[in-house]
């Protein structure tokens, strides 16, 4: 090989090769439709990121947490954490600080919430089990996800981004209900306020 | 060893030493040689301790074994990190930057005084980062987002190191200026170093976001900064994090075409299309820290899928074409070799039982089809919601990271011992079985937590069962038996990487001094020749390759749609 020098010598004059201008033109125009294929889904497809979020101080969004579980709240755990039952099309707040999802919401399984989310202190991530969701989360800005539960059953809300040395004890809970249980539900807290 | 100085130059390369390489004909300057030996010795040793540490941390992801307590846990997951993805790797690729420069272009090289200053930056950064996370408080992740906090001399360990690299993409830059001058070549420069500059640049680039949000964050951990955004910090940092990763992609293709070029004379089927696959690198990777950010709140879905799908797809398109034409290059070669029988025959007769070999083939088709197809599905902006921060994000990059460029490392590394330090392999046997062993275990890692992952589960987690929360939700059983899957084949690989290791250290310290007379009797790069020429394949008839590169693209084409099928089945969301 030695012994025949390249015929050029400038790499940029060689001629393109038939097999390989096809692979480059079938890897080229793939990219092209993966590229339309996430702009369709953002039409067509019902699985989008959310494009509205805003700019919060931690406390502030504490403090509309606080007043969300006052005006919905239901119930609470065996610790003490409150479940919220939101009505249906409202906006639910959720806050992530270490080492707790807070409070834990109920939902009804088809119904349409805007979900705002923010940290109170570092990063965390918002892991909804099993259905599989997987979002992240950031002090000082909250998100506002449009959810519709299309399942019943208890949900888990595992923290997947590292934050700290209680990571793998932040869970939280999302329980969705179907409507009959739901009116029930309602009928049965009215009859207990009168 | 013939020891030679070049007479009739003038000034300090005059009295350059240099030698006359037996096995490859390659004129080697000593000072650089020296280099290339140390920072090889080195990378290596990062390697055999970060190996055992990713072994502790799957041990422990493994619920029936979970063998570390929970801080030790994130500790040890920080070290792992820090000491394969960073140290490992880097100083593994200063030796192939000299390589690349100074050894291929026949020159000397610039400045090797400085050059051992950035050695002495790097072990020194090194050192220190890696006694920061064992000191137990800088438990950071190797990311370390803020406002997670690790101790000063953590950050300060990192900046050295980087600044360590720097130097050494000078000297680089240097040497080919000094080869050029001095006319140690003729023409273009041969691809190897073409690939190296690619790397050399890629990497200044990386280090430059490296300094522009590191400096910062170590300002902010001693308390001068007050508040650092933990946003822009992600911004900034991924422009570092994952044009590193675009580094050992290039690097990774240099060692393909070089281990190709040394055991089979292969020449880049053509000059231009692999010099251009690797500007691609270059030119499209600014923003590629999009995908990095795809779930993130407050950045619009118009800058996501632009910035993933440029800087993505169009650097995808320069893996695409090197995929194609380094098996392409080896099927050219073989069947010039004669090796002419049927779609295969030039597959069937290749030199499987040489570890260096066996671990570009290995190398190649893993980060073809498990780290590439992976990646690129993880970097589309909404099926990422199906995988952000899972396992399935470590299993990606065990296949590219690991069973890609740490094997084409472990594979070059067979090549690189005989001709620097002038030693036979030892234990031929093992060496012939390590990348199979490695392969098999670390397509196991990559496989099973890609697996664990796609069932939700999370990466960095200590305990998926939630032992101790106060609310509690069980993964499937099925995620259970992956991280067994997973701890088993943390094992495979794990003693895939001890018989590196072993081979690597016994060879340099026993392995039998090969003479002039054991290249004519027993050659080890019979291709050498080809490595530092220019000039591509004449032949196109490559039956064998336009099957690979059709499979590859049917599995890619399937299992993207599959996955917008997963997306599908998830709660509606917008
Ligand atoms: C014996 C070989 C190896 C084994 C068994 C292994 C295993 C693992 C496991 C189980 C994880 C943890 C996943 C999690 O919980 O999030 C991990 C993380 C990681 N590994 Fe490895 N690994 C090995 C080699 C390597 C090599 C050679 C590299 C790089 C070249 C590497 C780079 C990383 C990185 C960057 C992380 C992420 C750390 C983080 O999340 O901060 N590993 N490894
Ligand atoms: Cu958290
Ligand atoms: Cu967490």
């Amino acid at each position: 090989m030695a012994l025949l020098p390249p015929k050029n010598r400038l790499w940029w004059n060689e001629p393109l090769h038939r097999m390989e201008a096809i692979w480059i033109s079938i890897a080229f125009v793939w990219g092209l439709l993966m590229f339309f294929v996430m702009i369709w889904w953002h039409i067509n497809g019902n699985q989008n990121m959310s494009n509205e979020s805003y700019r919060i101080q931690p406390d502030v969004f504490a403090d509309r947490t606080e007043a969300f579980i006052q005006a919905y709240q239901v119930g609470a755990d065996d610790f003490g954490t409150p479940i919220v039952r939101p009505p249906a099309g409202s906006d639910v707040y959720l806050a992530a600080r270490l080492w707790d999802f807070y409070p834990i919401l109920e939902l009804v399984e088809g119904e349409t919430y805007r979900v705002r989310i923010s940290s109170l202190d570092w990063q965390h991530g918002f892991s909804l089990q099993p259905t599989n969701i997987n979002l992240q989360i950031h002090p000082g800005i909250e998100m506002v996800i449009t959810l519709t539960p299309n399942e019943t059953g208890a949900f888990g809300i595992v923290c997947n981004e590292f934050c700290g040395i209680g990571h793998h004890l932040m869970v939280g809970r999302i329980n969705v209900i179907d409507r009959e249980t739901a009116a029930l539900a309602a009928a049965t807290s009215v009859a207990g306020e009168q | 060893m013939a020891t030679i100085a070049i007479p009739g130059q003038i000034g300090e390369a005059a009295e350059e030493r240099f030698r006359t390489c037996p096995d490859t004909g390659l004129h080697v300057h000593a000072k650089a040689e020296t280099l290339i030996r140390v920072n090889l010795i080195t990378a290596v040793t990062f390697l055999g301790i970060g190996g055992l540490l990713g072994l502790l941390v799957a041990l422990t992801r493994w619920q029936a074994v979970h063998l570390l307590p929970a801080e030790m846990f994130y500790m040890v997951l920080t070290a792992h990190g820090a000491a394969v993805l960073l140290f490992w790797i880097m100083f593994f690729e200063v030796a192939l930057f000299y390589f690349t420069s100074a050894v291929v272009l026949r020159s000397r090289l610039a400045t090797p005084n400085i050059a051992w200053l950035a050695y002495a930056l790097m072990l020194i950064g090194a050192l220190t980062a890696t006694v920061a996370v064992l000191q137990g408080r800088s438990s950071v992740m190797f990311t370390s987002y803020v406002p997670l906090q690790a101790e000063p001399h953590f950050y300060i360990g990192l900046i050295l190191f980087a600044v360590g690299m720097l130097i050494t993409c000078f000297i680089f830059l240097g040497t080919l200026v000094i080869a050029k001058d001095e006319g140690t070549y003729e023409g273009s420069v041969p691809l190897a170093t073409f690939g190296g500059l690619t790397g050399v640049i890629i990497m200044i680039f990386t280090l430059a976001s490296g300094a522009i949000i590191l400096i910062p964050t170590l300002l902010w951990s001693v308390g001068i900064i007050g508040h650092i955004d933990p946003l822009t910090y992600k911004l900034v940092w991924w422009g570092m994090g994952h044009s590193s990763q675009q580094v050992n992609v290039t690097m990774h293709v240099v060692v393909w075409y070089t281990i190709a070029a040394l055991l089979l004379g292969a020449r880049p089927l053509s000059e231009k299309v692999s010099r251009s696959a690797f500007l691609l690198y270059i030119l499209f990777l600014q923003l590629a820290s999009a995908h990095h950010l795809l779930v993130e709140p407050g950045i619009s879905s118009t800058w996501k899928i632009f910035n993933t799908s440029y800087a993505m797809y169009l650097a995808v398109l320069g893996s695409m074409i090197h995929g194609m034409s380094v098996p392409g290059a080896i099927e050219a070669a073989q069947r010039r070799l004669g090796h002419t029988k049927g779609i295969f025959g030039w597959l069937r007769e290749a030199p499987w039982g040489n570890p260096a070999f066996a671990a570009l083939m290995l190398s190649l088709v893993m980060f073809g089809f498990l780290g590439g197809i992976s990646g690129v599905i993880l970097g589309t902006e909404q099926i990422n919601i199906l995988m952000h921060n899972t396992l399935y994000v470590p299993g990606h990059f065990h296949a590219t990271v690991v069973s890609g460029t740490t094997l084409a490392f472990m594979g070059v590394t067979y090549l690189l011992i005989p001709i620097f330090f002038r030693r036979d392999i030892v234990f031929p046997k093992i060496a012939q079985w390590q990348p199979y062993v490695f392969a098999i275990g670390t397509a196991g890692i990559a496989l099973f937590m890609m697996g664990a992952g796609t069932l939700g589960v999370s990466r960095r987690h200590w305990d998926i069962t939630f032992t101790d929360a106060l609310i509690t939700f069980d993964y499937p059983a099925t995620a259970f038996f992956m991280l067994g899957l997973n701890g088993l084949s943390a094992i495979i690989a794990t003693v895939g990487g001890a018989m590196y290791v072993i081979v690597v250290v016994a060879s340099i310290v026993w392995g039998k001094r090969r003479t002039e007379e054991d290249a004519k009797t027993n050659p080890i790069a019979p291709g050498a020749a080809v490595l530092a020429q220019y000039g591509g394949e004449d032949t196109f008839k490559l039956p064998g390759t336009i099957v690979l590169v059709s499979v590859f693209f049917i599995a890619f084409a399937l299992y993207y749609f599959i996955n917008w099928r997963f997306l599908a089945g998830i709660w509606p969301m917008s």
